[in-house]
């Protein structure tokens, strides 16, 4: 007789009744190694594989929060991650609900983000079946975690469990899948020997110390250097390193630029501070990376968006590169002093050394006068209508630059990074590497789990929120105080400007002028929604939507036409952005 | 240019799926790969043979492999004193008027005949990649039947002439 998967099931899984009452199972150790852990909060979506899991989460509770898609729920668990410096904890079933975090998985694995990822399994008596709900979930994430694991022993789950934590969180952070065929979650667990639970890793030992020789090289060349810059990046936030940045910066005296997922790591309006750099960032920031003699990169990757044209990069430059990871450096951008360390041992290295200061006064003096020069400019006037830029300096203004800040990707997320400036590090969350459309959101609701006392806003454009805007269920069943401000150009605008830039202005698919009433959409959720046309309505709407202790959600009607600069066109040099000035 | 890579690893399931997944995910071209356990069969070595553009690409190639979680070390060995072995088995048409003419061609290269029928005689032959490509030219006008290669496997040999050149990052 041939059996189906069901039939199949059935014939290994014992009901869970007739376990004796104190044998764990697979699913119960699962939850108390979470517990062991000091998870507090699990994002995740049931379903058929995680069945035992989520039976012994009701029996032994963690907080646990149901998003709507399982998208969300792991752009929830990235905000989280990013906000508190824990390590985000996602659980999804097999199949297609491991296949939608796939998204989120990337997105991580590009912006280094800590997460666990737990993903139920078809048994292993039916791995390789095609059975119902069947994803080779190990395959398709290979190439997007910093590693996976299958669960074949029940035996194995504090073990995998602890190295899943461990892999995540220590050197350059990233996701960890871990896929639990669901006979693992419900057969008999064997207490393994404590050497067994232990965390084995012979090829993975991070380097966190820097070599001493390497720093006094890397003193040397500051003492020598005329025009020194200082670009400083993620790492310094995962290294809980923005107070040693601050004190290396002042005691050097060398300016700082940041790139976009650095920000916060140096306060917004600190004298040294230059502003982003990169595509979208200031004129003065691209030009001291383009004229300094030595350029300080503190955990960055010289991202594609960072650097413009590779060969026309910093070409007087010496550059020193700290980072956590040795296969970032000289990956695009040949190093002179290669530093592999922890951000903040080595700042700390550098800063414990006597070594005297180059004479830097007149490299400041002169990109102070810059900043003056260049600041962001756009042009309002009440014709034009409200601009994002209004609303974002309202937003500023309103939350006195201490609020939780996240975007999606694209012409708001850069506005953000343009006119947001952060008091503090941590509260920067947006999606840079994969630019990922619809993780703002989400990313706000783990943000505001994560702090929940923080004002949190959500940037986000008309576009991307419509991609995961089911999480407003969150919000009417939490009352969380998130406030979601759509900059809403009715238009995919960075496309739109690409298109009227690069395409003849021929808008392909860009534009949309049908859409939902946001502030219907809210109510519907019941959540308090807002519509603001004009910079006068912002001015006085903003103020009371920001200032709620509820969740709002405010639609802000901004100018279409409207782009984003300067800009430096792809293909091009830094020192050749566009728009620096008002035409 | 082309580089003899060894890569000693766990030996678990998925793992050689994770190191050729990333040298295609980084667009290198894999020539050849073996794999095998080693003397410890809870280890396995992996000799790629790989065409890189430029050391930096190499570079990046070897940080990219140490960096896997399941990677205990990773060596480029093309530079060393090294022995290189490869196998390769041919079927050759070899009709009974030619068989003494080819027996004589593959003595130099100490090939053994391993299976023969009415027409065809497959050999095993052994040896340096180079020298099996030179059996295989010698071969061909009697018509190829079939041909296998494993790759090439490879050591680093006791005593070592030269220094081998070190990532830029050790320097």
């Amino acid at each position: 007789m041939k059996l189906t998967v069901e039939e199949t099931e059935q014939v290994y899984e014992e009901p869970i009744t007739t376990q004796a009452p104190m044998q764990l199972n697979g699913a119960d150790v699962f939850i108390e190694t979470l517990k062991k852990h000091q998870v507090e909060v699990i994002f995740g979506y049931p379903g058929g594989a995680v069945l035992p899991i989520y039976d012994a989460l009701y029996k032994n509770p963690i907080k646990h929060i149901l998003a709507r898609h399982e998208q969300g729920a792991i752009h929830a668990a990235e905000g989280y991650a990013r906000v508190s410096g824990k390590v985000g904890v996602v659980i999804a079933t097999s199949g297609p609900g491991a296949t939608n975090l796939v998204t989120g998985i990337a997105d991580a694995m590009m912006d280094s983000i800590p997460l666990v990822v737990f993903t139920g399994q078809v048994a292993t008596t039916v791995i390789g079946t095609d059975a119902f709900q069947e994803a080779d979930i190990i395959g398709i994430t290979q190439p997007i975690t910093k590693h996976n694991y299958q669960v074949k022993d029940v035996a194995d789950f504090p073990r995998i469990i602890n190295e899943a934590f461990h892999i995540a969180s220590t050197g350059r952070p990233g996701p960890v899948v871990v896929d639990i065929p669901k006979n693992m979650a419900t057969g008999l667990f064997v207490t393994p020997s404590e050497d067994e639970q232990e965390v084995n890793l012979p090829g993975y030992q991070p380097t966190t110390t820097p070599n001493f020789l390497q720093i006094q090289k890397a003193a040397q060349a500051i003492s020598n250097a005329k025009q020194p810059l200082i670009l400083a990046g993620a790492g310094v936030l995962f290294a809980r390193a923005s107070d040693e940045l601050a004190t290396f910066a002042e005691k050097y005296q060398i300016p700082i630029t940041n790139t976009l997922l650095g920000l916060g790591g140096i306060e917004g309006n600190h004298p040294l501070f230059l502003g982003m750099a990169g595509m979208h960032g200031t004129y003065t920031a691209n030009m001291a990376i383009q004229t300094c003699d030595l350029l300080i990169n503190v955990g960055a990757r010289f991202d594609d968006r960072l650097t413009g044209n590779l060969n026309l990069f910093a070409p007087n430059a010496k550059v020193v590169h700290i980072d956590i990871d040795p296969a970032e450096i000289g990956k695009n951008v040949p190093t002179e002093i290669p530093i592999v360390a922890d951000a903040k041992e080595a700042l700390e290295a550098l800063i414990a050394l006597d070594t005297p200061n180059g004479n830097t006064a007149a490299w400041l003096e002169s990109l102070n006068i810059s900043m003056e020069q260049y600041p962001f400019h756009y042009q309002a006037s009440v014709e034009r209508g409200l601009l994002p830029q209004q609303v974002l300096e309202l937003v500023h203004q309103y939350t006195n630059g201490d609020a939780v800040v996240t975007t999606d990707v694209g012409q708001h997320q850069m506005w953000t990074a343009q006119y947001y400036k952060f008091n503090h590090p941590h509260n920067w969350v947006t999606s840079g590497g994969l630019g990922t459309m619809g993780f703002g959101f989400p990313a706000a609701i783990g943000a505001q789990l994560a702090k929940p006392n923080a004002k949190v806003v959500a940037i986000v454009g008309d576009a991307g929120f419509q991609m995961t805007l089911q999480e407003l269920s969150l919000l009417q069943e939490l009352r969380i105080p998130v406030k979601v401000i759509i900059l809403n150009n009715q238009a995919l605008g960075m496309v739109r400007q690409w298109q009227e830039t690069f395409h003849g202005e021929r808008f392909s698919q860009s534009l949309i002028p049908v859409q939902p009433d946001f502030v219907k959409l809210a109510e519907a959720y019941d959540i308090k929604g807002y519509k603001i046309e004009t910079f006068e309505d912002a001015k006085v709407q903003l103020k009371e939507a920001l200032e709620s202790d509820e969740p709002v959600l405010i639609d802000c009607r901004v100018v279409q036409k409207e782009s984003v600069y300067p800009m430096v066109v792809p293909g091009t040099g830094l020192h050749e952005m566009i728009g620096v000035k008002p035409e | 240019m082309k580089r003899i890579i060894t890569v000693t690893v766990i030996n678990q399931s998925g793992v050689l799926n994770r190191v050729t997944g990333l040298l295609m995910k980084r667009q290198f071209n894999i020539e050849s790969i073996t794999v095998g356990h080693t003397e410890n069969p809870q280890i396995s070595k992996m000799t790629f043979v790989v065409n890189v553009e430029d050391e930096r690409k190499l570079e990046q190639l070897l940080k990219q492999l140490q960096k896997q979680i399941d990677v205990l070390k990773v060596n480029d060995i093309t530079e060393k004193q090294i022995v290189v072995r490869e196998l390769a088995l041919v079927k050759v048409v070899s009709p009974p008027a030619v068989r003494s003419e080819i027996n004589s061609i593959i003595e130099p290269f100490r090939a053994s005949i391993i299976d023969t029928g009415k027409n065809v005689v497959t050999f095993q032959v052994t040896g340096s990649p180079e020298k099996i490509d030179a059996f295989i030219d010698l071969i061909k006008p009697y018509g190829i039947k079939e041909l296998t290669r494993t790759g090439v496997t490879a050591f680093v040999r006791e005593t070592q002439k030269v220094n081998t050149p070190q990532l830029s990052i050790l320097k």
